[in-house]
């Protein structure tokens, strides 16, 4: 049900973007998804892709700073209101969405797939299940994306 | 023997006080008539009207004028001997940040006073014969290699002199030689406990029982973060080559202050802006004056450190004035938005931050018509989050402390682990643009 993320710390300087960015580039490791969250003094870049612990390995040895963390990806009805259904769900569930970005829109002609990060994937992923809400395995969530 | 004398290194250090100033005096008037030597202080003397035998009482010092880095820097090089060059037995320098360094001369004699100086302190915090001590300073022109080699070698104690550079081999050599004792700059330490992590191995468990730490400005927080993070006792020293090197003073068990040598050097602790004797417990320049250097002596030398001095007691014996550890530098204090900032302060705010790490380089610029402040600080891997507010919430953390220590605001920029520089002799923390071409600490 879950798929790895892997997000880096970035200092606020010209080339903290692409360093990454090229040395996944040279390990031949393919960005599937990525979202940017920035302040004005330094940035949390969160990446998904396929090999994430290869992924890890060639960062770290760059020096970069990687965490490793647990997202949800879930498939929401590719049209008006789809995403405010899908987020109704949460309603009085008590759990907490800390941030959303999408992997792939127009998946299965009328689907997009976003990825949210919340604080108890395990629950969440229970508590949307119940809800009608389809979360994707990692096999799936690659698939959706043509990985 | 009683259990204090059994670890006090020279039995001049517990003189009392009367006979140590008798002693000082002395000392006062032979330091001052080999100065007088020199062109330098031939000349300063004669136009302050003191001659050696003027000094009647340590009262009169105040009439000596003041010496200071510049001046040493305008004999460049050698001319502030006092002895034939020939009677020469080594040369030290000081790290110029600019251009040259300061060179220090020492005779046969120096040397001998040095490194038994050196040896004061090492057994006032604990070395016997049968330690083994990891020397991790600069050997070289730097005083705090060889200085603390000749002190360990003359208590008789094993030395690994591993010098600076290559910290995962120094963590090896820590791990497979098993020494008691860690020498090195209090922010090498931290470093060698970075990378013991790093490389997997556990900084409390390479079997060091405690260290003697000083080449720089430290923190009493940052006593407690060594301690915790290598599992020793640590020991501050003190020292600077202009007035001899490391053995200046150092600390005893009692660990409230560090005992200055006064049968060598006389100590004051005046105001930097009016050059007047702040009272005991205030903070001032200390201003040293050396009465048994033979190569070069120095005459009330101003070092720019900033320190309070404590005469009450201590429960060691030792009867030498203590100095509290530097909390600044005359010369690095800056001024923001009219407020006195040490970089000690930005320190102890950091200590006070899980999270943060206590590196950081401040950098001051007037942009525009305000001094804006920049603190760029290091996190820690393991506080790293994916999470924006948690990193958001680290940053006004810092924020925070440093506002509350200083009183004023700065800006607060996170960077990665290990990208600012560590130091193995002393520390650059300070980067001024306002004043052009200027470097902030040596």
């Amino acid at each position: 049900m879950k798929l790895t993320q892997l997000s880096l710390f970035l200092e606020n300087r010209p080339g903290a973007l692409r360093l990454p960015c090229q040395v996944l580039g040279q390990a031949g490791v393919d960005i599937l998804s990525l979202s940017l969250a920035d302040t004005q003094q330094f940035g949390i870049l969160r990446l998904i892709v396929k090999d994430t612990e290869r992924a890890r390995k060639v960062l770290e040895e760059a020096g970069c700073v990687v965490k490793a963390t647990d997202v949800l990806a879930v498939e929401v009805p590719d049209r008006a209101g789809g995403l405010a259904d899908m987020l109704g769900a949460f309603e009085g569930s008590g759990l907490s969405i800390e941030y959303i970005y999408p992997l792939v829109a127009g998946h299965r002609g009328k689907t997009a797939v976003l990825l949210l990060r919340v604080e108890d994937p395990e629950k969440a992923a229970a508590m949307l299940a119940g809800r009608k809400v389809r979360v994707l395995s990692r096999e799936e969530a690659l698939e959706a994306v043509g990985a | 023997m009683t259990p204090a004398e059994s670890r006090v290194w020279d039995p001049a250090e517990l003189l009392p006080r009367d006979r140590l100033v008798e002693l000082q005096l002395e000392r006062l008037r032979g330091s001052v008539a080999r100065a007088g030597i020199t062109p330098f202080y031939d000349a300063a003397l004669s136009r302050a009207g003191v001659a050696p035998g003027d000094i009647r009482t340590l009262g009169d010092l105040g009439r000596i004028p003041l010496t200071t880095k510049d001046d040493l820097r305008a004999h460049y090089p050698l001319g502030m001997l006092a002895v034939p060059r020939a009677e020469i037995a080594r040369i030290h320098g000081s790290s110029g940040t600019t251009g040259k360094p300061t060179f220090v001369a020492y005779s046969h004699a120096d040397m001998q006073v040095w490194s038994g100086l050196c040896a004061r302190f090492l057994v006032a915090g604990g070395l016997r014969p049968d330690h083994l001590v990891h020397v991790a300073f600069g050997y070289g022109l730097f005083t705090g290699g060889f200085g603390l080699h000749q002190g360990i070698e003359r208590v008789g104690a094993g030395i690994v002199p591993v010098a600076g550079g290559n910290t995962p081999r120094q963590v090896m050599l820590l791990r497979d030689l098993r020494p008691d004792v860690l020498v090195c700059t209090p922010s090498y330490a931290l470093h060698i406990a970075e990378v013991a992590r790093a490389v997997g191995d556990d900084p409390r468990g390479l079997g060091l029982s405690f260290g003697h730490f000083g080449g720089e400005p430290w923190t009493e927080e940052m006593r407690v973060e060594i301690e915790r993070e290598l599992g020793i006792q640590a020991f501050n020293n003190y020292g600077l080559s202009e007035v001899i090197g490391p053995g200046v003073s150092g600390e005893c068990f009692a660990r409230s202050g560090m005992h200055v040598a006064e049968d060598h050097f006389l100590v004051e602790c005046l105001d930097p802006w009016t050059l007047e004797p702040v009272p005991d417990g205030d903070v001032g320049e200390l201003v040293f004056t050396s009465l048994t250097k033979e190569a070069m002596p120095v005459l009330r030398y101003r070092t720019r450190d900033l320190a309070s001095l404590d005469r009450s007691p201590c429960p060691c014996g030792r009867t030498g004035v203590r100095m509290s550890r530097v909390v600044g530098r005359s010369d690095d204090m800056f001024i923001v938005r009219g407020v006195n900032v040490f970089p000690s302060q930005i320190e102890e705010a950091l200590l006070r931050v899980e999270g943060a790490a206590p590196h950081y380089v401040i950098e001051i610029a007037r942009p525009g018509t305000l001094d804006e402040a920049v603190v760029r600080v290091e996190i820690r891997p393991r506080d790293f989050s994916d999470e924006m507010r948690q990193m958001v919430a680290l940053r006004d953390r810092i924020d925070h402390e440093i506002h509350s220590i200083t009183g004023i605001r700065m800006t607060i920029e996170l960077v990665a682990p290990s990208t600012l520089g560590r130091s193995e002799g002393k520390a650059r923390r300070v980067i001024d643009h306002r004043r052009a071409g200027s470097t902030g600490s040596a």
